[in-house]
């Protein structure tokens, strides 16, 4: 199984901080370093300069070396620091005076600058400056060695103190800079963020490209996300274009057998022949009223995308459909009764799309309505525009409309009747796309009501 | 380094009885039940510190005290060379005390009571200061004769010249030879001023008497056997010539030096926590007030120091070893004879 | 009646020029722009019916051009695209109506009526039968100079029986072009149609008779 991988932010904090962490290393260990060496230094000077103090009291003579410890050279090593002080003045080989034991140099050269090294001596630690001087001694050279050592527990304080410093540094460091890290984080993942809730918040159908202003290293994502709108733009647009151009070269040779089978039926005096005529013509009107719906439901869907937002006189509207509808409706011997639209309701929207819904809504009821019976169209306002149609056709049969409006479904007692089903669906998606609302009940008295609420402009 | 030790030992054989010279030791029963021991081995007068263990013991009634007393070159060699027990070493000798801390045998301490002290007060952890005491001149009025108090070294030294016939045989000082404290005071003089030296040659030609403690120069003194006692410790000269008119005690203006009275716990302690318990009880508010108003010992006071710019307090340091050298001692002690039997 | 068929389609010119002559029209077919725009030069047309693609050009375009024109030859498009857009775009370009292909010829029928009455046009179509006086356009039926109303489907019922006096129609006949095609309607449906007819008939001359086991006939006997 794949993990998930880390979060963005949670990625950039951590690699923040692990560097803000090894800067706050490297940092601790510089800082004690330099204060080491500069604390060592400093002690080395000291030593060397009490060395050499001692070095220059050195004294020939006939009967052996004379030393007179310069009182200075002692009380300038205590001055710097509390450590024990050790010393020892040996002389051909022979320890003149001072600590016998303290270590000697490894390589005692004639060095007129004292050498240092650190040793362990008694029970701690020291670093010792030696230095060599020649004496006359009866005439005679003799070396004499100057060691002087200093026990390294002030530096040590020092570096101690430094340690807790350059940690206290290096923490506090690391801290500013988790916290600046957070920050950072933050506002780098701010662009991703925004560009996220942009798209977000988008509509099902809103394809425009995303003009977010983003920061340049996204611009290959925004490039790519754009991109891949377009296509997706692209695809859809040439799939409403598929679906017309289909519906177009479709209804041509139908028309054609329609008006065939026409001619033939009215031809025929044959009762088979007939019958079978009549099969083909409902195929072709089924064909034709499929095609129409699809076409009109795709189109429906594309221009949600870009829906003009005008105002329109919703009793106008109504009036010219039911007017579109009326010799349709005659064949049936139907009565369209129009109310509500002696006065204007304007709402805001798109033309073509209320006209397809209320096509559709008047399409229904035609088709539903038994011969000879009255389809009622009326137009009311309220908080909103409410456009109800009414037959008295064969009703819901008790089906829930989420049912009835679904893509295809069509109702079970719509038995003989040619329809696709598509029409409430078209009807429910321009309620949608204006933020309005389709409900569809029985009717008292039997027949169906079907009522598009649409908000007032 | 072995000369030191030579010489110490030749000092030490005279009085020596087994091992290990003691002047005085005195077992101080613990009040109660006793449970534990607490060994101090000093160079201070059992009769002064009294007080301070009697209240000790009142804090701690179940420890009991032995306090052995010896000459500041026997306590050195006790721990130094032969590695004795004691779960305190108190000394006035600064330099032996020190050496004994440089060379490691003096064991870290550390207390709330000890965190108090000034920086000039302790050497790092292991050696800590009590008292200060000063190092005076003490000079008899009836001895001088209407002379002029000396109130510096050239005074001084001018007030010996002058009248020699008057002060021959009767100036008093420490024999650094035989004399720990004498050796220091010596030394620190001579690093302090010149006038050290000249005043030596002076005494020189006097016939000075040399002294190995303050006690006898203030007994001689008050005796009228001393007109002037140089370097006279100043904390025993005054409670003994408080209500003396006759004795001056006279801090010299050039420099007086200070002396620091310390306190160690060697490493060799067997009770190392008792021995610190009462190292911080000396150095305690009650402590230091019982030094002051019952032992007569100037408690630590940084604020004496500022107020009197003539003296001089010798500090712990390493300069101290240096006149501890087997060689540097004797080259220093040859000068002083040499200064002393000129003519 | 007089169409200008405006079709391309050369089999569904012919079929629906065939269709409406089976009605008694006269129909001209024109496969282009050019062949209507010479049509119509050449002689006067009750209804034109106009498809929108066109080899040689955009029927929207020859609306237009003709509503410019100042004739007013009433205009049905015949649109096989049928976007929502289109239906809207031809009316509002001066079309009288439109059907959508495959269209039904009862519709069509019915709309060409519905848009030639709108226009009160002058055209005669006025049948006169044994006392009757019909005018299918406006659907008025006279008796002897009094007016009865007449329903849609009484009318079409009048009108085909008219169309052939003392023919007989066989019910099947008759129903094919009463009913859509989706309707499932039984023999009795006709006879209701027919018993209307005939008592809206009654007082003139014409009756309709009906030819026992094989349909019915309107005759003046």
């Amino acid at each position: 199984m794949r993990r998930a991988p880390l979060s963005l932010r949670l990625r950039l904090v951590l690699q923040l901080l692990g560097i803000a962490a090894v800067l706050a290393i490297v940092l601790y260990f510089t800082v004690r370093t330099v204060a080491d060496q500069a604390a060592e230094a400093t002690q080395d000077g000291v030593l060397g300069a009490a060395t050499l103090a001692i070095a220059e009291s050195l004294q020939g003579g006939e009967d052996g070396v004379g030393v007179d410890l310069p009182y200075e050279a002692f009380s300038i090593l205590g001055s710097i620091s509390a450590d024990r002080v050790f010393y020892r003045i040996e002389a051909g080989g022979q320890t003149l005076t001072g600590y016998e034991d303290l270590p000697l140099p490894e390589a005692a050269g004639a060095a007129v600058a004292p050498v240092f090294y650190s040793r362990a001596y008694r029970d701690t630690e020291v670093r010792i400056a030696a230095v060599n001087r020649m004496v006359l001694v009866a005439r005679k050279p003799v070396p004499v060695l100057v060691l002087v050592a200093q026990t390294r527990q002030g530096q040590e304080a020092i570096a101690q103190r430094v340690a807790q410093r350059a940690a206290a540094l290096g923490l506090g460091s690391f801290a500013l800079a988790a916290v600046l890290s957070l920050l950072t984080a933050g506002n780098v993942l701010r662009p991703i963020n925004r560009l996220a809730d942009a798209v977000g918040r988008r509509g099902p159908h809103d394809l425009r490209s995303v003009d977010q202003p983003t920061p340049a290293e996204l611009r290959p994502l925004i490039f790519a996300l754009n991109g891949f709108i377009a296509r997706l733009r692209g695809a859809l647009s040439r799939t409403e274009t598929f679906i017309a151009e289909a519906a177009h070269h479709i209804r041509t040779p139908l028309a054609t057998v329609r008006a065939r089978a026409e001619i033939a039926m009215r031809q025929s005096n044959s009762e088979e022949t007939r019958e079978t005529l009549r099969a083909v013509i409902r195929a072709v009107e089924e064909s034709s009223r499929s095609a129409g719906q699809l076409l009109d439901h795709a189109t429906v869907v594309y221009r949600s995308d870009r829906m003009a937002d005008e105002a329109l006189d919703l009793a106008k509207l109504v009036e010219a459909q039911a007017e579109a509808f009326r010799p349709t409706a005659d064949l049936k011997d139907l009565t369209i009764r129009v109310t509500g639209t002696d006065q204007p309701v304007t709402v805001r929207g798109d033309r073509p799309l209320i006209e397809a819904a209320l096509r559709n809504l008047l399409d229904n009821a035609i088709k539903y309505s038994p011969d000879e019976t009255t389809v009622d169209l009326s137009l009311a306002t309220g908080t909103e525009a409410r456009i109800e149609v009414s037959d008295r056709g064969r009703g819901l049969s008790g089906q829930a409309q989420a049912r009835l409006a679904k893509r295809f479904a069509r109702g079970k007692n719509a038995g003989d009747i040619i329809g696709s089903g598509l029409g409430l669906t078209i009807v429910e998606e321009v309620a949608a796309a204006h933020g309005g609302r389709f409900e569809l009940t029985e009717r008292d008295g039997g027949g169906a009501c079907a009522r598009l609420f649409l908000p007032l402009g | 380094m072995r000369a030191i030790v030579l010489a110490l030992g030749l000092i030490l054989h005279a009085c020596l009885a087994a091992g290990f010279p003691v002047e005085e030791e005195m077992l101080f029963p613990a009040p109660e039940t006793e449970r534990r021991e607490l060994s101090i081995l000093s160079t201070t007068d059992t009769g002064v510190l009294r007080p301070l263990i009697a209240a000790f013991q009142v804090r701690e009634p179940d420890v009991a005290v032995r306090y052995t007393v010896a000459s500041s070159q026997a306590v050195y060699a006790a721990i130094h060379d032969e590695g004795l027990s004691f779960d305190l070493v108190i000394s006035s000798a600064m330099d032996l005390q020190m050496k004994l801390a440089n060379d490691g045998f003096s064991a870290p301490h550390d207390s709330t009571a000890t965190d108090r002290l000034p920086a000039w007060a302790h050497w790092q952890d292991r050696l800590y200061a009590f008292a200060q005491e000063n190092v005076v001149l003490i000079a008899s009025r009836s001895g001088l004769g209407g002379l002029p108090l000396p109130q510096t070294r050239r005074d001084l030294i001018e007030l010996l010249r002058g009248h020699p016939d008057r002060f021959r045989g009767r100036i008093g000082t420490y024999d650094p030879e035989l004399s720990g404290a004498g050796y220091l005071f010596a030394t620190q003089d001579a690093r302090q001023s010149d006038s050290f030296w000249r005043l030596a040659e002076v005494m020189g030609g006097l016939a000075p008497r040399l002294y190995t403690s303050s006690n006898e120069m203030i007994t001689d003194l008050k005796q009228g056997r001393l007109v002037l006692a140089y370097n006279v410790l100043g904390s025993y000269a005054e409670p003994r010539l408080a209500g003396d008119d006759d004795a001056v005690v006279i801090e010299l203006e050039d420099h007086t030096l200070t002396l620091l009275r310390t306190g160690l716990i060697p490493v060799t302690a067997r009770a190392p926590d008792l021995g610190g318990q009462f190292l911080d009880f000396l150095l305690a508010p009650e402590g230091q007030r019982l030094l002051r108003d019952e032992a007569g010992l100037p408690r630590i006071d940084e604020a004496a120091l500022s107020r009197g710019p003539h003296l001089r307090p010798m500090r712990l340091e390493p300069g101290l070893l240096v006149f501890l050298d087997g060689l540097k001692r004797r080259g220093f002690l040859d000068e002083w004879a040499a200064a002393l039997s000129q003519d | 009646m007089r169409y200008l068929l405006v079709e391309d389609n050369p089999d569904l010119a012919q079929s629906v020029a065939d269709r409406l002559r089976l009605d008694g029209h006269a129909v001209d077919p024109a496969a282009s722009l050019a062949e209507a725009r010479d049509c119509l030069a050449a002689a006067p047309y009750d209804l034109i019916l106009l498809d929108i693609s066109l080899p040689d050009g955009d029927g929207r375009n020859f609306l237009a051009a003709e509503r410019r024109s100042g004739r007013d030859t009433p205009i049905i498009v015949m649109t096989a695209r049928a976007e929502v857009s289109d239906r809207v775009d031809v009316l509002d370009l001066g079309a009288d109506d439109y059907v959508t292909k495959p269209f039904d010829f009862a519709e069509l029928e019915a709309r060409c009526r519905a848009v030639l009455r709108r226009r009160g046009s002058a055209l005669q179509t006025v049948q006169h039968f044994a006392g009757l006086t019909f005018n299918p356009l406006n659907a008025s039926l006279s008796v002897d100079g009094e007016l009865r109303e007449l329903r849609n489907r009484e009318l079409r019922l009048l009108e085909i029986l008219l169309a052939a006096p003392e023919r007989i129609f066989s019910k099947g006949q008759i129903c094919d072009r009463l009913f859509s095609y989706a309707e499932s309607v039984t023999d009795n449906a006709i006879e209701v149609y027919v018993a209307r007819l005939r008592k809206k008939l009654e007082g003139s001359g014409a009756r309709i008779e009906t030819v026992r086991g094989i349909g019915y006939r309107l005759t003046s006997g």
